[in-house]
């Protein structure tokens, strides 16, 4: 080979690795808690700081559990999805109010509509750092042996709902 | 009299103020969540460590640091726990693994094939050039070229 | 109106360089003159229209026209008006025109030096600069333009970003750009020389000037960015190894290995082919620190508002550009000369030496920027590359450059000797190696680290000074003044930006063996010390500024109870973005920097407040300032005066030799 066309092969393949590179987001971090047990919690729930809210009791289900909060704007972009979700009764939804004033939370719910089966309350931001979340919303599928197998990051959309989520739902209670 | 001691006070303030107080209630704590801080990524900024950061997640993390430091625990198993959570893209400094080997030992290939190539092609070009004076003849055509180049334009 | 002038005129300009493009390259090829002769009027009539397009965005910004989107989306009319003229490169757009304004600046200053080039080279060189020009014009005016309209016009702008609102945005990025686009001078004369298959050493004598110019301005720029972070961000930090701060060195590191090897194909006629490949590779890495900047595919502190549009044109841009710029030498380099001989211990081996190590560590700068791209690419996990990746494969690789930096001037050229070297060396070698050991003993605090930092710096000021002392008993005067003007200014020029380099080291070395920090809580009237130094907490008052109002605190600083300073931080609020600044309030001085920050109020009238102590910062920056001046020194060379001046009578040949002999 012409050693002179060895710069030009260099190139070639950063620039092919730069064309693929713009479609991927960079701020989009993969979690590695995916096929691992969900993180174990009991926190107050929402409505009634007595009760808690933990995964154990989830065991059998599949279920989706869902952080958000009443000061996230990206929250109130998802919200009709997860209303109409909700609403379909594929998947019970259950949600996790992160770092919020309960009666901003309510408020909230009042006004837009309360999708969730169940509400529990992360004052501190604890579960969310044991789910590895580092920006509301994000949702998660977690089977009927409390494996998470799915996470969305930001917003759900339609799209992500019909295409990802509920076959994959259909798929684990099948199992 | 009064009053020089009055101006001796005044100017020589730090006496009489009181020395501040250190922001963390222990310092060593803080140094080792700060030497650690600093080669954790922020996840939420845009390219900040730890340490730098005034992310609300970023202010979360350092506190439950601060938390296991307080428990005890090593440096590797607070490590452990963030990168559980969050995967080694929190590490600034890149675990060596089968996928970042080319990031680790690249450098040090470059260098070597870089070195193993001027050697090579010195001993070859020693064999190819005769000693001629070519770059003398050379300098002569700049030169020479120069100077028309003045008289054209 | 006035924007639509400014708009007309990037439409112009884009005619003109398409023309400056096209044709002159043409008639070089076919021996047409006349076309030939397009170039030089073709390139000032762009540079005209670039300034005419300038003029008038920094006349919108003046004229507070909200009715453009650009000023309005990054000025605001509380906004001062130095600031404002400033936001002209506050954002994408408008910093590309400020890249296409400085391109045809340098595309002006090469039809004004260019006298003595042949025509054919020059109409090539221009050409090519002609045809980047088309680039960004295209650029500009398909995604990127800044004289769109806003209809209806916005009743008040968004203000520039208030990080940017500083004295130091004013300046770094004119120098930068200047850096980076002055290698596209190199870059052209490169392709021009593989176009027209005359890569001779004449060719390496017209580039040098240009590159070493091109450097100098990189140098300033950079730093004045780091000093810029260090007091701006208020982390106390200068350098990050940021992907986009790493897009602004990875130019430099390839120019300065450029700088060097150009040094050896004029003097030896030897290496062509590699120094041309490095003239390319400086300007496409500035090209491609382009590209990093705007498309989004890193994370950087520093990155544009991105828009994948853009990336997709610059990524297009720099296919082209880039690729046929290799493809044009991968074609033509196998044909070029070998030039005369030189052993491989000889001042010419060193330089090449020193060109791998450089090369290698850009390389690693590169790997080390583009590595979680390469991952996430191939969906094999998302990393990040941080400092303390690239301190600890940066600096094992700039030992030996640090210490061949030492040996090589001293080498002779063509063939030296070992013996005879280590023999002219030992002094500095153990001086070096004395101070290394025993300073930071006397300084209280001995690590590995700072040992070696100490023992480069010594080890280059030291051998700078043998060399020197030997220059000397080679030169004739009587005086040692006259001995010492005799020195040529491009030897000089070396000397000073080496000494630059170890100005730079002990600054380093010195802030990270010896800095200090503190994070305190203070009330009024309460003391805290940092590095012998007692700080007092006199309060904060308010503050209004133009466009922010601000906490202002008051710090006294004494030394051995007498009071040395005043210092005044400022934690700012800037309303029209509602953004929070800390404003750290610096004593900078010689051996050290006093640093204090605000952090947030506290109950009482306390804040939390941050306190640091770094002993000889400022010689990072002060080095790359010396490092500079080497370079206006080397270019200020009689030289290339005498090779600019084409009115001055030729000089008779024996003197030139003579003064060749001596250069």
């Amino acid at each position: 080979m012409n050693r002179f066309l060895l710069p030009l092969s260099i190139f070639v393949v950063v620039v092919g690795f730069l064309a693929v590179g713009l479609k991927l987001n960079p701020r989009e971090i993969p979690s590695p808690l995916v096929g691992k047990a969900a993180p174990d919690f009991s926190q107050p729930q929402l409505y009634d700081r007595e009760k808690v809210f933990s995964p154990a009791d989830m065991k059998g289900k599949v279920w989706l559990l869902n952080f958000w909060a009443s000061w996230c704007s990206g929250c109130k972009t998802e919200h009709p999805v997860l209303m109409e979700l909700a609403r379909s009764g594929e998947v019970p939804i259950y949600g996790m109010d992160y770092k919020d004033q309960p009666d901003e939370a309510m408020t909230w719910l009042r006004q837009w509509g309360n999708p969730y089966s169940i509400i529990g309350t992360d004052d501190v931001g604890r579960v969310g750092i044991n789910f590895g979340v580092y920006g509301v919303p994000e949702t998660y599928v977690i089977d009927k042996q409390g494996v998470i197998r799915y996470k969305q990051i930001g917003p759900l959309n339609p799209d992500a709902v019909s295409q990802k989520i509920i076959p994959l739902v259909k798929q684990l209670e099948s199992q | 009299m009064k009053w020089i001691i009055l101006i001796v006070l005044c100017v020589s303030g730090p006496a009489w103020a009181g020395e501040a107080r250190p922001l963390a209630d222990d310092p060593a704590a803080e140094a080792r969540l700060k030497h650690l801080a600093v080669e954790l990524r922020c996840l939420v900024c845009q390219n900040q460590t730890l340490a730098d950061s005034n992310a609300p997640l970023a202010e979360d993390l350092r506190r439950e640091v601060r938390e296991m430091i307080a428990k005890n625990m090593s440096d590797k198993e607070i490590i452990e726990f963030l990168v559980s959570r969050y995967g080694d893209f929190v590490l600034y400094r890149p675990p060596l693994k089968a996928t970042t080997t080319l990031l680790w030992v690249g450098p040090f290939v470059l260098l070597t094939i870089g070195a193993t190539a001027l050697v090579i092609t010195l001993r070859r070009r020693a064999h190819k050039v005769v000693e001629v004076a070519v770059s003398e003849e050379e300098h002569r055509k700049v030169e020479q070229l120069m100077a028309e180049g003045g008289k054209r334009s | 109106m006035i924007p639509e002038i400014g708009h007309f005129a990037l439409i112009l300009a884009l005619c003109v360089a398409l023309v400056q493009g096209i044709l002159p390259i043409y008639g070089a090829a076919v021996g047409n003159a006349a076309l030939m002769s397009l170039a030089k009027p073709a390139a000032r009539l762009q540079f005209l229209l670039i300034l005419t397009a300038f003029g008038c965005l920094a006349y919108a910004f003046a004229d507070k026209d909200f009715s453009v989107l650009y000023v309005a989306s990054t000025s605001n009319s509380q906004l001062p008006l130095h600031y404002r003229l400033a936001a002209i490169w506050g954002a994408h757009e408008g910093s590309l025109l400020l890249w296409t304004f400085i391109l045809t600046l340098w595309m002006f200053a090469v039809t004004l030096f260019s006298a003595h080039l042949p025509e054919a080279t020059r109409s090539r060189i221009l050409g090519v600069m002609g045809l980047v020009s088309v680039g960004f014009l295209l650029f500009m005016l398909t995604v990127s333009n800044p004289f769109e309209r806003l209809i209806p016009a916005a009743p008040d702008g968004r203000d520039l970003n208030p990080l940017l609102q500083d004295p130091g945005m004013v300046i770094h990025p004119p120098m930068l750009y200047m850096g980076y686009v002055g290698f596209s001078v190199a870059f052209a004369f490169a392709i021009a020389a593989l176009l027209g298959g005359n890569l001779d050493a004449a060719w390496a004598r017209w580039s040098r000037p240009w590159t070493t110019v091109a450097w100098c301005f990189l140098t300033v720029g950079i730093a004045m960015g780091s000093g810029w972070a260090y007091y701006e961000l208020g982390w106390g930090g200068g350098w990050f190894w940021d992907p986009v701060e790493n897009a602004s060195f990875m130019p430099w590191l390839a120019g300065t290995a450029l700088v060097h090897s150009l040094a050896v194909t004029d003097k030896r006629g030897g290496f062509k082919v590699w120094t041309v490949l490095l003239a390319i590779m400086a300007f496409s890495l500035s090209l491609l620190g382009t590209f990093l900047v705007r498309s989004g595919v890193l994370t950087s502190v520093h990155a544009f508002a991105t828009d994948p549009k853009r990336g997709l044109f610059i990524l297009a841009f720099l296919a082209i550009v880039i690729g046929g710029s290799l493809a044009l030498y991968a074609w033509r380099a196998p044909k070029v000369g070998l030039g005369g001989s030189f052993a491989m211990l000889s001042r010419e081996g060193m330089l090449l030496a020193n060109n791998v190590l450089l090369v290698a560590a850009m390389g690693s700068v590169l790997l080390g920027t583009l590595y979680p791209l390469f991952l996430d690419a191939l969906d094999l996990g998302k990393i990040s590359v941080g400092p303390p990746y690239f301190d600890s494969v940066f600096v094992p690789l700039m030992v030996p450059a640090l210490f061949l930096m030492g040996i090589g001037p001293l080498a002779q050229w063509k063939k030296a000797n070992l013996p005879d070297l280590a023999k002219r060396l030992k002094w500095a070698f153990g001086v070096s190696v004395v101070s290394a050991l025993t300073l930071p003993i006397v300084l209280g605090n001995w690590t590995p680290l700072l040992s070696l930092g100490l023992l480069l710096a010594v080890w280059i000021v030291t051998t700078a000074v043998v060399s020197l002392r030997e220059r000397l008993t080679h030169v004739t005067g009587n005086s040692l003044m006259e001995r010492l003007a005799s020195v040529p200014r491009s030897y000089w020029g070396m000397l000073v930006a080496h000494c630059g380099i170890a100005v730079f080291i002990v600054g380093v070395t010195m802030v990270k063996g010896f800095e200090s920090e503190k994070d305190v809580r203070m009330n009024v009237g309460e003391t805290a010390s940092i590095g012998d130094y007692t700080f007092r907490f006199d309060g904060t008052q308010d503050v209004m500024g133009p466009n922010y109002t601000a906490a202002r605190g008051t710090f006294r600083v004494s030394y051995d109870g007498s009071e040395t300073t005043v210092l005044y931080p400022e934690k700012r609020r800037y309303p029209v973005q509602n953004q929070i600044m800390t404003e750290a309030a610096i004593d900078p001085g010689l051996l050290r920097d006093l640093y204090v920050s605000l952090g947030e109020p506290l109950d009482d009238g306390a804040w939390s407040v941050r306190l640091y102590h770094k002993p000889f910062i400022d010689w990072i920056w002060g080095g790359c300032f010396i490092m500079a001046l080497g370079g206006a020194l080397a270019i200020s060379d009689r030289r290339y005066r005498i090779a600019w001046h084409k009115q001055e009578p030729a000089v008779p040949a024996p003197t030139r030799a003579a003064r060749r002999k001596v250069a």
